[in-house]
């Protein structure tokens, strides 16, 4: 069990971190209202498209003869702006209907 | 020291601190778009700045990062025109299961990577660690693209909750959850077994995402998409440690357990428990008769309730004994005055026998400064109705009993009746779920147009006031 006391140790920031991004995010939506389930679900769904970093990291690390990174990258890097972009701009329309009728 | 690298730190740090600023915006009705549009402002500088992070290694490849992100960005926002309005939720699903096969993609490259690593025992072979976090987030990434995919087809209604049932599919999801934690662990004790124990973890772990999801009702499905989309935020922030990326890790932990706090929530408004949803969900149809007989009036929140108020255009008021007896007209008038100042249109529709004698309530309303021109008589009141956004019915019971007109059984049949189910919402602030004056239940307790606000109509009123204000 020795790598896992290392993995620990070696990344004990990274561990401080996630602990308290947990906490955080229970705290943010501890409160809020059911009409606006929907709307929020869409916007951190728009949020978890982050990992989009990790395929542009992916990408920007391979070199350019290795096909399989790179096709798996590219797509990679579509499917996530597809999440990101698309979760956002759907998650506007529905708060659009927010807006006040005069 | 060089520049560079001190800027993308703080382009990352800016970013992280727009999702939580933005997240937060998120969960209140006034600031909502404007967190949204936080949210996306962070996540468009989180990817800028990725483009600029010096690295040791690669060709970088623009060229070929830009072209994805353009396809991506063109897709994302036509999809999302195009999409109506009732049929947001399995949008929402398909996105996220996208995030999911990202997740995938690029665990598998990764894991592709580190196999070429061990089997030449070289000495840039990733710790067990880093190995095991890339296992779970392809685990993890895998089943929140298809249980996504399968709660995309039972919202757009192509998989049908009474076809394609599972035998024991309790049993399938242990076994399969079971395996593939077999999987990742002989993995990561034993790094130089053979890619193929990654390709079967993969195709393992795509079929518990459609097991998982398949036997679940249909009506159950945002809840559901909900709990996928907190698994792909753990996918990315898994991600995040495979790659010591802190924008990755803190937004897709902040995803992960807001998404799991704002499931849970979720099913409480529905009444039932994320266990229940499940585990016990074999087939939306059954379930969902079960309720019907058993009968449960739904409650809502003040926070709810006011939103519900403020929001819409015309609201009346039913007010009954219970308010006489609460003494509330006063807060009742103050609460109408807050919703005109709102622009919400707000009347009172007067029940002949509402209050303790014909006329009661009139006078009990004048005397709370109430104006005589709100005041509506049961004709007009039941005209008014049907154009009504919400009713809100104070202390009175029997007025509004639709047993009076539909069971012929029952001992105030034939009375006439306020009409309030025409109307588009229905709340009624009671004390409890007991029978009104004349002993009876009352079936518009159970409408689904109808919640419960639960308390003494004074408070609850008192309440409404102060949430209506904070809200304005």
């Amino acid at each position: 069990m020795d790598w896992i006391y290392e993995f620990l140790s070696q990344n004990l920031a990274t561990i401080y971190v996630l602990v308290l991004a947990t906490f955080l995010g229970f705290e943010l939506i501890s409160k809020v209202p059911t009409v606006l389930h929907t709307p929020l679900m869409s916007g951190a769904n728009a949020i978890s498209g982050v990992v989009i970093i990790g395929a542009i990291l992916l990408i920007r690390q391979s070199s350019s003869d290795d096909y399989l990174a790179l096709s798996l990258g590219f797509v990679g890097i579509i499917l996530g702006m597809i999440n990101v972009v698309g979760g956002h701009a759907v998650t506007n329309r529905m708060l659009e209907m927010f807006k006040k009728k005069k | 020291m060089s520049l560079l690298p001190q800027l993308v730190n703080l382009g990352y740090l800016s970013g992280v601190i727009m999702f939580i600023i933005g997240l937060r915006q998120l969960s209140s009705p006034k600031t909502a778009r404007k967190g949204n549009l936080m949210a996306a402002l962070g996540m468009g500088i989180a990817i800028l700045v990725t483009l600029f992070i010096p690295l040791e290694q690669g060709d970088n490849n623009f060229i070929l990062i830009f072209l994805a992100l353009a396809i991506g960005t063109a897709i994302g926002l036509v999809a999302s025109k195009r999409v109506e309005m009732t049929a947001m939720p399995q949008m929402v699903s398909i996105f996220n299961g996208l995030g999911g096969a990202c997740a995938v993609a690029i665990a598998l490259i990764e894991l592709l990577k580190y196999q070429v690593a061990f089997d030449a025992a070289s000495a840039e072979a990733p710790s067990a660690g880093v190995h095991l976090t890339t296992l779970l987030a392809m685990f993890v990434g895998a089943v929140a693209f298809t249980g996504s995919l399968i709660a995309y087809g039972k919202l757009q209604g192509l998989i049908r909750d009474s076809k394609f049932k599972l035998p024991q599919p309790t049993l399938i999801n242990m076994i399969l959850m079971i395996g593939s934690f077999v999987l990742i662990g002989w993995k990561t004790f034993d790094p130089t077994l053979p890619l193929s124990y990654v390709l079967i973890l993969m195709g393992v772990s795509l079929i518990y995402g459609i097991t998982f999801v398949l036997p679940i009702g249909g009506a159950d499905m945002p809840v559901v998409i909900s709990l996928l989309n907190a698994f792909t935020g753990v996918a990315a922030a898994l991600a995040g440690i495979v790659y010591a990326n802190q924008v990755m890790l803190v937004g897709g932990i902040l995803v992960g357990s807001s998404g799991t706090i704002l499931t849970v929530l979720m099913c409480q408004a529905m009444n039932r428990s994320l266990i229940n949803v499940i585990i016990g969900g074999f087939g939306g149809g059954g379930t969902s008769a079960a309720t019907a007989e058993d009968q449960v009036a739904q409650s809502i929140t003040l926070n709810d309730a006011a939103i519900l108020l403020t929001y819409s255009e015309s609201v009346v008021v039913v007010p009954g004994y219970g308010m006489a007896v609460a003494q509330a007209q006063k807060v009742c008038h103050e609460l109408e005055q807050l919703l005109e100042e709102n622009g919400v249109s707000v009347k009172y529709a007067i029940h002949p026998v509402a209050g303790r004698m014909p006329g009661h309530m009139n006078v009990l309303l004048a005397e709370a400064d109430v104006s005589y021109d709100k005041l509506m008589d049961l004709d007009d009141s039941n005209q008014a109705l049907a154009d009504t956004d919400v009713v809100v019915v104070v202390g009175a019971n029997d007025v509004v009993n639709p047993a009076a007109k539909e069971d012929a059984g029952s001992p105030i049949y034939g009375m006439p009746i306020l009409d309030i189910l025409q109307a588009k919402h229905t709340i009624v602030l009671k004390r409890s779920m007991s029978p009104g004056y004349a002993g009876i239940q009352n079936p518009l307790f159970f409408d689904e147009k109808n919640r419960m606000l639960f308390g003494d109509a004074k408070k609850s009123l008192q309440a409404l006031v102060s949430e209506v204000k904070s809200l304005a």
